[in-house]
């Protein structure tokens, strides 16, 4: 059965690794800080210039001064720091954030990333996208497989605008765990119940299928 | 150094239609609310503003767009905002869109004397079109430029009467790089207090930066998005 959002952002969280920085989109990407494995440790940092991002705060507890990069109220861990905007985006040029999961429209199969504007609509921005995406050692995809149009997501070119080239190593959908290796798509896993068959039918880019797929695990 | 001034009248002092103003700030929080209710009293228009988004439809650089007095928005995110987005889609309002990194990396070198420098953000997206592209350690660039202001306007938690500024939590954002990179940097502060009474070591943004300091008259704060947890 393919996964929902909750599974997708379940997944992800077994990427972490103990002692990481880890910067969380908005959308699917941000429930992944429900699912953080027993025993590991990872701080959130959220780019208007926090580390030790907690939860939202108990009802009557929200301060108008202490919100996350979507805007919402939120708390900090023992152990938090505040900084500015140039500090927080010289910690993800520089590489000092060990983990970005974000969403995405597109991904393609030499890690393109198109995920901030479509032509014809209004255009919000990228806001903080394509500063994560330049930089990020280490970029996980959490979406969809396909769009609402039934159209697959996975693909050869991306078609939208895009926000970074070359730079998402693993995707991770309702349908698979896919690796980004030598311009194709790998399929690494498959969510539970789902057949390969089904995967390769919603995927349009080039995909390197080994002879056994694991199905995900999950405790 | 005396920078205090009377009250936000006092403080806005000189500016004039077609200015380039930068206005601190992350969505809501940390905004430079009483300026900003006092530039659209002032009905100054044809105004370039700086900012990294550009307010709500009824609070923020949004009252700005509602008196038609922006000419140009230069931000990072625009959405959340009805009348920004009937403007922009009408061509009344020219609209510069640049990732946030480089937003706020644009605004320190203006305030620190750099002109220009190479980030990897954008590279082979439409923001790198027209820009010059340099490989450092087997990796494209783009050359992206400083920003200066007229007038920069922050907000502060705390300041006193030499302009030193300390921010609460997440309402830092932008201010402080706004502050140095402003001709003319006005600070809005919640509590304004004698020389000598903060700790030197605590200080976010140092005097220098700042020209004219007053406290605002009233802080709503609105809360964007109120997200909370059900009490136990």
């Amino acid at each position: 059965m393919a996964l929902d959002k909750n599974g997708i952002a379940q997944r992800i969280a077994q990427e972490l690794k103990n002692g990481w920085y880890v910067n969380l989109g908005i959308g699917i990407p941000t429930l992944v800080a429900n699912y953080i494995p027993h025993g590991i440790e990872v701080e959130f940092q959220s780019e208007n210039g926090i580390l030790g991002m907690g939860p939202f705060p108990f009802e009557g507890e929200e301060d108008a001064d202490l919100i996350n990069a979507g805007k919402q109220t939120i708390t900090t861990v023992p152990g938090a720091s505040f900084f500015d905007s140039a500090t927080s985006f010289a910690m993800i040029r520089g590489q000092h954030v060990q983990l970005t999961v974000l969403g995405a429209m597109e991904v393609s199969q030499n890690g393109d990333i198109a995920n901030w504007k479509i032509p014809g609509k209004m255009v919000k921005g990228m806001g903080g996208a394509m500063d994560l995406v330049a930089s990020a050692e280490n970029i996980i995809v959490a979406m969809m497989h396909s769009n609402k149009a039934g159209e697959s997501k996975i693909l050869k070119e991306c078609t939208l605008p895009l926000t970074g080239v070359g730079c998402v190593k693993k995707v991770v959908t309702e349908l698979a765990v896919l690796e980004i290796k030598d311009g194709k798509f790998h399929l690494i896993e498959r969510a539970p119940g789902v057949s390969v068959e089904e995967i390769i039918s919603k995927t349009e880019g080039d995909l390197v299928v080994p002879d056994v797929v694991p199905e995900m695990h999950f405790d | 150094m005396n920078k205090v001034v009377k009250n936000v009248e006092e403080a806005l002092v000189g500016i004039q239609d077609g200015m380039t103003l930068m206005l601190g700030g992350f969505g809501l929080c940390g905004i430079p609310e009483n300026s900003i209710g006092q530039l659209v009293k002032l009905g100054t228009k044809n105004l370039t503003c700086i900012s990294n988004n550009a307010g709500v439809d009824d609070f923020g650089i949004g009252l700005m767009l509602q008196a038609k007095q922006v000419k140009k928005m230069i931000s990072s995110y625009v959405g959340e905002n009805d009348e920004f987005e009937r403007q922009m889609l009408s061509g009344e309002l020219e609209v510069d869109l640049i990732p946030q990194g480089s937003l706020a990396e644009r605004c320190r070198a203006g305030g620190a004397g750099i002109p220009a420098f190479f980030t990897p953000a954008g590279y082979g997206t439409e923001v790198a079109e027209g820009k010059e592209v340099r490989v450092f350690n087997g990796k494209p660039h783009i050359l992206e430029s400083a920003l200066t202001a007229d007038f920069a306007i922050v907000k502060a938690w705390k300041g006193d009467t030499e302009g030193n500024l300390i921010f609460k939590a997440a309402a830092r954002n932008f201010n402080p790089m706004m502050a140095m990179a402003g001709k003319i940097t006005v600070a809005e502060v919640e509590e304004l207090v004698p020389a000598g009474t903060l700790d030197p070591n605590q200080i976010h943004t140092p005097g220098i930066f700042v020209q004219r300091i007053f406290q605002g008259e009233r802080f709503e704060k609105r809360i964007e998005q109120r997200t909370v947890r059900k009490n136990a």
